[in-house]
């Protein structure tokens, strides 16, 4: 949420009632696409995700006001996105590194 | 001692002080569940084909619980823009909606706990993919107690899959129940504040969004991944 713009009461209640709108599309969208028939999981894992991103790209940005923010969030942000990355990535990157001799079944 | 930079912005990082707190403590959360993320990511991959339960969350509640969250989202940003411009009656209206929002959110997900924890498993493999058996029709079974070799529920002790969605869905309910507190007090008898330090009050009402819109964003995530996936 931004300080430094004067804010407008009348404008924000039209963002608001764009973004639920959205949201609502996007949560509806997903609903549908899980009960896809002629899709494998992985595909709908994927399209479920990519709205999913979305959906949650419109209350960051607009909502908590990402895109106005200062450069000290962005900063903090980008390192937390590191940080992330690091732990789901090196989690899933060693998913099947078993130390010699362990037995999978 | 007065605490600094509570209004005025720092002049090192261009924001107030509770803000830089709060998106450092949003960072720590983030990490928080993106562990969880991964162990659901790690245990989902490596379940054999065919073996991890699908369709046995109530897709029509889950889907209710989202929009009642977005909705929140959205009356947390509006009672923030009533401070701004000093209409603290719009501001009340708002933070009461977004406190009885937070309260069915909560009640919903007390009710399919209860589901599940009432719900016993009869045979295993017929329930791996219930959105698939529809058209079948329940039908009450009453077995004497006595009968009874083994009997489970759907618990967290009953799979992984479920042992993850307690933990995650549970964390995030918490974590509802704390914005919730925190709304509730700003709301009640924390809104003094607004006759001494308005300024100050705002930024409080602000920090609170903050969290509660991270909130939202987690749940955004969770409903997809254990719902629908």
């Amino acid at each position: 949420m931004s300080d430094s713009h004067p804010v407008d009461f009348n404008s924000y209640v039209r963002r608001c009632a764009f973004i639920f709108t959205a949201v609502i599309c996007a949560v509806g969208l997903m609903v549908c696409v899980s009960y896809l028939p002629h899709y494998g999981w992985p595909a709908k894992v994927a399209m479920i995700l990519a709205v999913a991103s979305c959906n949650a790209f419109l209350v960051a940005g607009f909502l908590m006001h990402l895109l106005s923010e200062k450069k000290m969030i962005y900063t903090l942000l980008a390192f937390t996105v590191f940080f992330v990355i690091g732990l789901v990535g090196l989690t899933v990157f060693a998913m099947n590194d078993f130390p010699t001799g362990t037995q999978t079944h | 001692m007065e605490i600094p930079y509570t209004v005025q912005a720092r002049p090192d990082t261009g924001i107030y002080n509770a803000k830089v707190g709060i998106w450092l403590f949003l960072a720590s959360e983030v990490m928080l569940f993106g562990g969880l993320f991964s162990a659901y990511v790690l245990l989902r991959v490596g379940a054999d084909p065919g073996t991890w339960p699908h369709g046995w969350q109530n897709v029509t509640l889950g889907t209710a619980n989202t929009l009642v969250l977005a909705l929140s989202a959205v009356t947390t940003l509006m009672a923030w823009v009533a401070c701004k411009v000093g209409q603290f009656g719009k501001f009340k209206f708002f933070h009461a909606c977004t406190l009885l929002l937070a309260l069915t959110f909560l009640c919903i997900k007390m009710f399919e706990y209860h589901d599940h924890l009432t719900r016993y498993v009869g045979d295993e493999s017929a329930l791996i993919d219930l959105r698939a058996q529809k058209d079948i029709k329940e039908t009450e079974l009453k077995i004497p107690r006595s009968e009874i070799k083994d009997m489970q529920n759907y618990g967290p002790w009953h799979n992984d899959y479920l042992a993850l969605y307690f933990t995650m869905t549970g964390l995030h309910a918490l974590h509802i129940l704390g914005g919730s507190i925190v709304i509730g007090y700003l709301w009640g008898p924390g809104r003094k504040m607004w006759k001494t330090d308005p300024q100050r009050f705002t930024n409080r009402v602000e920090v609170s969004g903050l969290f509660w819109h991270f909130v939202d964003l987690v749940w955004i995530f969770l409903f997809p991944v254990l719902y629908l996936t």
